[in-house]
């Protein structure tokens, strides 16, 4: 870009956007394109516009967002693969007045972790779960996750998903909207300007249902894509995603305050 | 004075918890250790002094709710018996690498696989040499009376906090089972929350203005780094070798023949040594109390004085390759065990005395 044109667009009077403190200044370790950075900003904005850094105690188990305490500014415990539930439930129980959120992938929620998700949503404990979508493992190079769509190709279905063999794509969030012991249930995406202000939306609510010591779990799923695994550019993998993923995985509020929608 | 009472093993620990101000316990039941939920949840800790209990969905949550507590500065402990700490291992290595303080019971059944639910100390290797995955010890307290299933809770958390490492209380079907009168001391309240902010400055408490984040991880991804890591990791370990060996003597001063034992095996071999004697025998008995660290001084030092050393187990001879390492073959090291949840009787113990080190 010309540099005259680049210092005129940065200049003070022309920024309409300045990073939350509540972001490190360490470079993102994420792919170009991919959805995980936008999900960090929104969450740690939220949790910045609300005045609870000093309150939150957050948990990335392994994945490709395992380095989230690099990015994330506040107090982070690392969990093994599957176990972020576990570990929040410890918290949570013994520090009621903190704000706990997990943060996980499809692969640790939907896979290895399902029974410490699924219990976790049945007791009602009180703390959010961000559920990063992307239909494959990121993290180890795109093997097929318990999400991925049938007939989607990855380095362990090569030839597709067969649907036969491998079982069909869960879907986590309808499941646990299901369980009374959540409270509020939601699915969005960060791929456009409105889809990331409603997500902002959605972990606000999540957020003002802890602090509000609402009873029951939030869980939020956002859509997400995995440009690498998926072997697409960032833009083709966004438009893969509205046309694949959404029909199977729709967007919009699935429970709110404890009621079924 | 403290209040004396008639208890089990599983129960005493599980009363001596709530009185010695521990935070959390996270369990999930197994014969023969469900005693200690079930004595938690009768007492109901939380009117008492606001510790939290929780039934886990599996011993691999449960372990990773000691984690997260841990990791929160929070004093908190699990238990259960061996096919449950199995599972345990994950969590067990995460929070060596992680180091973070937190006791896990282990009350030890027959194995391998499902076993038997009789006492068994097959899992002196699993206790003692990692279990799960990676370079790293923990420190292991064998109780071998209800009393010491009591004492060690306070024990085993002033350990794990001052060297911020998982200690494990091993162990085993007969202790935990059997009632035997205790003193339990008086409670002492659980610490506040600026107590343990104060005293685990390490903590995910939550970031105040004033201090960095605090981030609780075992992930290096630095090679170089993560050696670091494994270095300083080891040098606690040598210094918790130096500093915290603890076993007791029994007629060890004029002994010619040493049996070694912990837990109930050290119980019934004590009953030994007494029918040796009044055979004319001169044996004593070294009670390991600390199985990690191992008394190896302690031992070395016997064996310029005794003429043999008979290790006593529940197992087809684990504790004998630490024994062996100590003594470096200066005397000979026998080893008599029972296996599959079978109990050795004290007459037995002191045949295998005489056959195997006296009259070879
Ligand atoms: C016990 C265990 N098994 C396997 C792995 C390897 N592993 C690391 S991340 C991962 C999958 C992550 O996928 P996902 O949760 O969907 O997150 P993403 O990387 O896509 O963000 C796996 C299998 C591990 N770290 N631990
Ligand atoms: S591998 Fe996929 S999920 Fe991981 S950072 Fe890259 S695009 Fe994102």
């Amino acid at each position: 870009m010309d540099e005259k044109l680049y210092k005129e667009i940065v200049s003070e009077e022309n920024l309409v956007y300045t990073k939350t403190s509540l972001l490190t200044d360490k470079v993102l370790s994420y792919c170009p394109g991919c959805g995980h950075g936008t999900a960090h900003r929104i969450l740690m904005e939220v949790i910045d516009e609300m005045g609870l850094q000093k309150d939150t105690i957050g948990i990335a188990p392994v994945g490709c967002s395992v380095l989230a305490y690099e990015f994330m500014n506040v107090d982070m415990q690392q969990a093994a693969h599957g176990r972020a539930p576990a570990l929040a439930t410890g918290i949570k129980r013994t520090w009621p007045n903190k704000f706990v959120f997990t943060y996980q992938g499809d692969g640790d929620l939907a896979a290895i972790g399902t029974a410490e998700t699924i219990h976790a949503c049945n007791r009602g404990e009180n703390f959010l779960i961000v559920f990063i979508n992307n239909g494959i493992y990121g993290m180890t190079g795109g093997q097929m996750a318990p999400t991925t769509l049938p007939g989607m190709k990855t380095s362990t279905s090569p030839y597709g998903r067969d649907t036969l063999l491998m079982g069909f794509p869960l879907k986590m969030t309808e499941l646990v909207a299901e369980l009374p012991g959540t409270y509020f249930v939601t699915r969005q995406a960060v791929h456009t300007p409105a889809n990331v202000r409603k997500t902002k939306k959605a972990i606000r609510m999540a957020v003002e249902n802890q602090v509000s010591k609402k009873p029951g779990l939030s869980f939020i799923e956002i859509v997400s894509n995995c440009n690498s695994g998926w072997k697409m550019t960032p833009t083709q993998a966004n438009q893969w995603m509205v046309d694949n993923m959404f029909p199977y995985y729709p967007l919009g509020d699935i429970k709110v305050d404890g009621n079924k929608l | 004075m403290g209040e004396l009472k008639l208890m089990k093993g599983n129960e005493a620990i599980a009363e001596a918890a709530i009185r010695a101000g521990v935070d959390a316990y996270f369990g999930y039941p197994i014969t023969p250790q469900s005693e200690v939920i079930e004595y938690f949840m009768a007492e109901k800790p939380h009117e008492r002094t606001g510790m939290v209990v929780l039934q886990a969905e599996s011993e691999v949550a449960a372990i990773n709710m000691v984690y997260g507590a841990a990791a929160s500065g929070k004093k908190a402990m699990t238990s259960s018996s061996s096919p449950g700490i199995s599972l345990k291992m994950e969590g067990i290595s995460y929070m060596a690498g992680a180091e973070l303080p937190g006791v896990i019971l282990n009350v030890v059944r027959g194995g391998p696989g499902l076993g038997t639910i009789q006492p068994s100390q097959a899992d002196y290797f699993q206790a003692t040499k990692g279990g799960g995955h990676g370079d790293y010890r923990l420190i292991v307290l064998a109780p071998s009376s209800v009393q010491e299933m009591a004492d060690f809770v306070k024990l085993a958390f002033d350990l794990s906090f001052k060297y911020r490492n998982p200690v494990m209380i091993l162990s085993d079907g007969v202790i935990g089972q059997m009632m035997e009168k205790v003193e339990l001391s008086a409670p002492v309240p659980r610490r506040t929350e600026e107590e343990l902010i104060r005293e685990c400055p390490w903590a995910t408490t939550g970031k105040p203005a004033g201090r960095e984040r605090n981030i609780i991880t075992s992930l290096n991804l630095d090679p170089a780094k993560q050696e670091q890591h494994n270095i300083h990791l080891q040098e606690k370990y040598r210094q918790i070798e130096a500093s915290e060996v603890r076993f007791e003597k029994f007629h060890c001063d004029d002994a010619e023949y040493l049996i070694m034992a912990y837990g109930s095996s050290a119980r019934i071999s004590q009953k030994s040594v007494q029918i040796a004697r009044a055979k004319g025998i001169k044996a004593g008995l070294l009670r390991p109390i600390t199985l990690f660290p191992f008394p190896k001084d302690e031992v070395n030092k016997l064996a310029g004085q005794v003429k043999g050393i008979l290790n006593v187990e529940m197992n087809a001879g684990q504790m004998v390759e630490d024994i062996r390492l100590a003594v470096a073959g200066k005397i000979p090291v026998e080893h008599h065990g029972r296996m599959g949840g079978m109990i050795p009787s004290p007459e037995e113990i002191v045949t295998a005395l005489e056959k195997k080190l006296i009259g070879g």
